[in-house]
């Protein structure tokens, strides 16, 4: 299977269970999360409210929840859960090779 | 225009909010949104600080636009004045004559800066800052090399200061109580945040009066009160606010340090409710104590609340108190109200960065405050604000230990 569009991101034991952790790829920020059930998933970096990023934020099941106003979105789907939130977080496919996360961005 | 439906005055954060939120709760009448200021609704926080120092063309970010209020069906009258409410009648008259009647009425006229009262107060270098208008008037000022005298060392002041720094201006803080961030901020955190604008270049005159203000020759004095002089180009005074009450004090509804209301936003009046700045309300989490908040969050979370209650919703309001202060690259973050705690507990998280938890003599944490750069002490302060709504007592040696995670304080 071809790895094209796919880059790496961090390890897979770097994030705790529940958590998340920004990865920066040239211009592109992503947020990276591991869900309390040890999934993986990732969104762009930053709130799409005022551009605030969003790992510095908190995780609470499979929400992120933005550290300035508290914008909430479904990390899995990138859903805006509502004000003052309401334009929906870009995802990007993710899976994990070899103890590294992986993330499509092609 | 429709009448008879839902009436909001004040078009700022928490009008703009209860607005959309009558609509999100699915009230399908007439609102009407009524603003003084010409501007549609806008966010005032970045007014001190993103705004101050941006480098283009300043703009402010709507938290409701003109398109957006058409879209959801939002009357929005800006560059109005409700000048009455003839509560009698269910409606608000307008200072050009016009009368709206509602069904039930939200007042959110916030607040307004507190002005100095010393002689030659009065002069056309003295600077207040609330508005956009004032925000550039401020910006304009704030030239490289200007001397900048800010009166008064609460968060406006301060945010102002490390922008003027940041504007290349050489910056003085006056402040009459003993310490800066006396209300609000525990006294080892406003030492760091101190520290940090000393390191930027800010000098402090703390515990010093004001006595009068004059110019000459293009230079401004501030006299204090104990003789000294300070020579500046520019002062900002940010003294604190003043909640925006007359209209309710007119229209005979009770005020006690803002508009007084209930513990679900209701004023005396059942059909006027009042959120925001301009209201004080009585905190179950503080033993019922009324505090009145100035704070992004709480404009926000009361906006909401009121409108679903103005439907016929019975919520209470009980969010912990929460504000943010930018300052350079760090940022101070508090959650719920420190002032009757009798114990502190520190918490060093590497970088600068501090956080501090107050507990109440029974142990329960009443409130946390931190200093730091954002990724280091959001989420630390967010479930902090967890622990304190819960009421939890957390064990003081815990909260001190940075390996302790908080997220296993609250789920124990
Ligand atoms: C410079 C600055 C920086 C800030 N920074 C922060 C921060 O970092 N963190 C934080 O938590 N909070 C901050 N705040 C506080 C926050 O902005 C306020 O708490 C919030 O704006 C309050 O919203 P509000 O809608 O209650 O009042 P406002 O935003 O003041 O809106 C009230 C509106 O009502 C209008 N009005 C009043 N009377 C009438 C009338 N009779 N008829 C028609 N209209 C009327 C006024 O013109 C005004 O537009 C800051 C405030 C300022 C000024
Ligand atoms: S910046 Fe994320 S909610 Fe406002």
């Amino acid at each position: 299977m071809s790895n094209a569009g796919w880059i790496e991101t961090c390890r897979a034991d770097e994030i705790d269970e529940e958590d998340v952790l920004r990865f920066d790829h040239g211009s592109l920020t992503l947020a990276i999360y591991r869900s309390a059930d040890g999934k993986y998933y990732a969104t762009d970096g930053l709130c799409t409210h005022e551009q605030v990023h969003l790992a510095d934020g908190l995780v609470m099941g499979d929400i992120i929840e933005c550290p300035m106003h508290n914008g909430r979105f479904d990390y899995r789907t990138g859903e805006a859960k509502g004000a003052p939130v309401c334009v929906n977080l870009k995802t990007y496919p993710v899976k994990v090779e070899g103890g590294r996360v992986l993330v499509q961005i092609g | 225009m429709a009448d008879g439906g839902m009436v909001i005055v004040g078009a700022g954060e928490c009008g703009a909010r209860a607005a959309q939120a009558l609509r999100e709760a699915g009230w399908s009448g007439a609102v009407t949104l009524i603003g003084e200021e010409s501007l549609p609704p806008y966010e005032r926080p970045p007014l001190s600080k993103a705004l101050m120092v941006a480098a283009g063309e300043p703009q402010v970010a709507h938290p409701l636009t003109r398109d957006a209020a058409a879209q959801k069906g939002i009357d929005l009258l800006l560059g109005a004045r409700v000048a009455e409410i003839d509560r009698e009648a269910h409606a608000v008259i307008l200072a050009d004559g016009r009368r709206i009647s509602y069904v039930k009425l939200l007042l959110a006229t916030g607040a307004r800066p507190r002005r100095l009262a010393v002689p030659g107060a009065d002069s056309r270098d003295v600077l207040y800052l609330r508005s956009f208008a004032d925000a550039l008037a401020i910006r304009e000022r704030l030239r490289a090399g200007a001397r900048l005298c800010v009166i008064g060392g609460g968060f406006i002041g301060l945010e102002v200061a490390a922008s003027a720094v940041a504007r290349g201006c050489r910056v003085t803080v006056v402040e009459v109580t003993p310490r800066i961030l006396m209300r609000g901020v525990p006294a080892p955190l406003a030492e760091l945040i101190a520290r940090r604008h000393e390191q930027a270049g800010v000098r402090f005159r703390v515990g010093a009066g004001i006595a009068r203000i004059s110019e000459s020759a293009g230079t401004v004095k501030i006299g204090l009160a104990d003789g000294d002089e300070i020579e500046c180009d520019v002062i900002v005074a940010g003294i604190g606010a003043a909640p925006e009450t007359l209209l309710a004090a007119r229209a005979g509804l009770a005020v006690e340090n803002g508009i007084r209301v209930d513990d679900r936003l209701r004023t005396s009046d059942p059909d006027i409710f009042a959120a925001g700045d301009c209201c004080s309300a009585p905190h179950a989490l503080y033993d019922g104590r009324r505090i009145r908040l100035e704070a992004w969050r709480n404009a926000h979370d009361q906006g909401n609340l009121a409108a679903r209650n103005m439907l016929g919703g019975d919520q209470r309001y009980e969010a912990v108190p929460w504000f943010w202060s930018d300052q350079y690259e760090m940022t101070l973050h508090v959650a719920g109200l420190a002032d009757q705690a009798t114990k502190h507990v520190k918490r060093d998280l590497g970088d600068g960065a501090e956080l501090h938890f107050h507990l109440a003599g029974d142990g329960r944490l009443l409130a946390a405050s931190g200093f730091g750069p954002l990724g280091k002490v959001a989420r630390e302060i967010r479930l902090a604000e967890m622990l304190i709504q819960k009421g939890a007592k957390p064990a003081p040696d815990q909260l001190a230990a940075p390996e302790v995670k908080l997220k296993s304080l609250l789920n124990a």
